[in-house]
């Protein structure tokens, strides 16, 4: 059973300072709000993964969060460059950013092998690319049954996986749907799993008994946080904001306009006021 | 009718996927190609997007590879790492479609670094699915402006494997797809020499000449022997494509450049 906390509770209980950090989503669902609290409080240090870090890993990176990234793909998606993480690789400001990268086959993999409870994931991957030479986490092994080769990279086992959902039940049990990217995988690879939500629900409305539902007992928090995913999106609830996304290549090019627009929007906004919880359980 | 170079190249690129294609489609200009031929030629292709959704019709190009349009349109929408494991992985794709910072004389493509990896002259975003798109796939089409710092003797990164340094080096890696056997630029089709693999000009847009290609590559471009004139856009080709870009810009998504 998960508990039921307001957003600053459950950043500063789940996630540390020197953290493995997952929040992922792919393009749609992205926890902006949750990862605004991680710059809210200050974390340091961090461990990134996320397989397309996109303009919240891009905010974390620029106020000085993170100390290493695991990803597979760096861009403003149809825009351009996260300009951010390219200040971070390329000039070191605000410090320098170590990279392990990877491609998507093989970062999905990871999380899989992570939840799976596997030490490592196995694919047909990376053959002929230079990312090898620059990854000592993507090695070679034989197939012991064929002698195929084939890359195996460590599993993905972050400390904690934030990720935001449609909804919870008051039970703790959290549906998903639309593009539902690597979430299910992140979350049960995690040692810990914040859940942020649209909406606390009585009825949890499963569409099919083939949904992605995560079960109470696989989550440690769960945060009512309406439009906690803007400007990405939340299936059913609301559109991706994608002149945000054209917006931001021109707020984040250049330290002072990045750093003007994350104190008005991100630093001197208060985490919204916790909503009343109906039906909170003793955790 | 007068047309655009990049019309050209969209509609080039089109024509070359077939009605019973299942492609995987890389975001920008392939995402446009890709559905031009469905909304022309193939009908019944199926668009795959990495982001799960699979089979998906969008009315407006998505400006990001996991746009809703996508998911609301797809026939499904799998998780992502059954994306890549069943779907791609699996051999079920017969093109990816990819877009390309820089392409070398043997079709490999980088989309990760311009200069060293360990200090980068310029960070690019990096190989998303690329790299296995460009293994697993049965083929793969490449869309890409034709310019001399596209078109380099040697890509900086090799982020998706194409021909390596030619001849069999696929074969050697153990890899059974084709690779790039097509290359789209604004000025010209490529494909790979049948034994060297090394990239050669097969067709000619119209009233583009051999020099300006030959200006615009960056090492010494052969031409086919039996070198063809690619025709120049239809009527109804242009108003496709151009419906299609300015409803896109509309909403938000991908729209004219």
């Amino acid at each position: 059973m998960p508990r039921f906390l307001a957003l600053t509770d459950a950043i500063a209980e789940y996630v540390h300072n020197g953290d493995t950090v997952a929040m992922e989503g792919f393009t749609h669902l992205i926890p902006f709000t949750a990862g605004h609290e991680v710059i809210r409080q200050g974390r340091r240090n961090l461990t990134l993964v996320r397989m397309t870090p996109d303009l919240i890993y891009d905010q974390l990176i620029g106020m000085g969060c993170a100390r290493k990234l695991i990803f597979s793909w760096g861009g403003n998606p149809g825009v351009g460059s996260l300009h951010r993480l390219r200040d971070a690789v390329e000039n070191g400001w605000p410090q320098p950013l170590e990279l392990e990268e990877h491609s998507h086959a093989g970062i999905a993999t990871a999380y899989a092998a992570g939840a799976a409870g596997l030490p490592l994931a196995i694919l047909r991957g990376y053959v002929g690319t230079d990312l090898p030479g620059v990854n000592p986490n993507i090695r070679f092994i034989e197939d012991p049954f064929t002698g195929v080769r084939l890359a195996a990279i460590p599993s993905l086992r972050p400390d904690v996986s934030i990720v935001h959902a449609q909804r919870a039940d008051r039970a703790g049990n959290v549906l998903l749907e639309g593009i539902v990217g690597v979430q299910k995988e992140a979350v049960l690879a995690a040692t810990r799993a914040v859940v942020t939500v649209e909406e606390v629900v009585d009825d949890l409305r499963v569409a099919s008994s083939n949904s992605v539902v995560l079960p109470s007992w696989t989550i440690d928090a769960i945060v009512e946080a309406p439009g906690g995913a803007r400007p990405s999106y939340a299936h059913g609830y609301y559109r991706r904001d994608n002149a945000f996304y054209t917006q931001w290549d021109a707020i984040s090019r250049e330290h002072e306009t990045f750093l003007a627009w994350m104190n008005e929007n991100v630093l001197r906004k208060s985490s919204s006021p916790s909503p009343p919880i109906r039906g909170r359980r003793k955790g | 009718m007068d047309y655009t170079a990049s019309e050209m190249m969209m509609v080039a690129a089109a024509r070359a996927l077939k009605n019973d294609d299942v492609c995987l489609v890389g975001i920008g200009m392939p995402s446009a190609a890709c559905n031009l031929a469905r909304l022309t030629h193939a009908p019944n292709i199926t668009l795959i997007y990495e982001s799960g959704t699979i089979g998906a019709k969008p009315y407006v190009l998505p400006l990001s590879i996991g746009d809703p349009e996508l998911c609301e349109t797809a026939l499904t929408t799998v998780s992502v790492p059954e994306m890549f494991a069943y779907w791609l992985q699996g051999g079920r794709i017969t093109v990816g479609f990819l877009a390309a910072a820089q392409v070398d004389r043997f079709g490999n493509i980088n989309t990760t670094v311009i200069g060293e990896y360990s200090k980068p002259k310029v960070r690019l975003p990096g190989g998303g699915g690329a790299p296995e798109i460009a293994s697993s796939c049965d083929q793969v089409f490449v869309i890409v402006s034709h310019s001399p710092r596209a078109f380099v003797p040697k890509v900086d990164f090799v982020t998706s494997f194409g021909f390596g340094t030619g001849g069999n080096h696929r074969q050697r890696l153990g890899l059974t797809t084709m690779g790039p056997s097509l290359i789209v630029t604004d000025l010209c089709l490529m494909r790979p020499h049948p034994q060297t693999k090394e990239l050669l000009v097969t067709s000619v847009h119209p009233s583009v000449t051999r020099e300006e290609i030959a200006i615009r590559t960056g090492w010494p471009v052969q031409f086919a022997g039996d070198l063809a004139h690619t025709d120049p856009p239809t009527a109804g080709e242009l108003a496709v494509l151009r419906d299609l870009l300015n409803r896109s810009g509309q909403a938000g998504g991908m729209g004219p450049s």
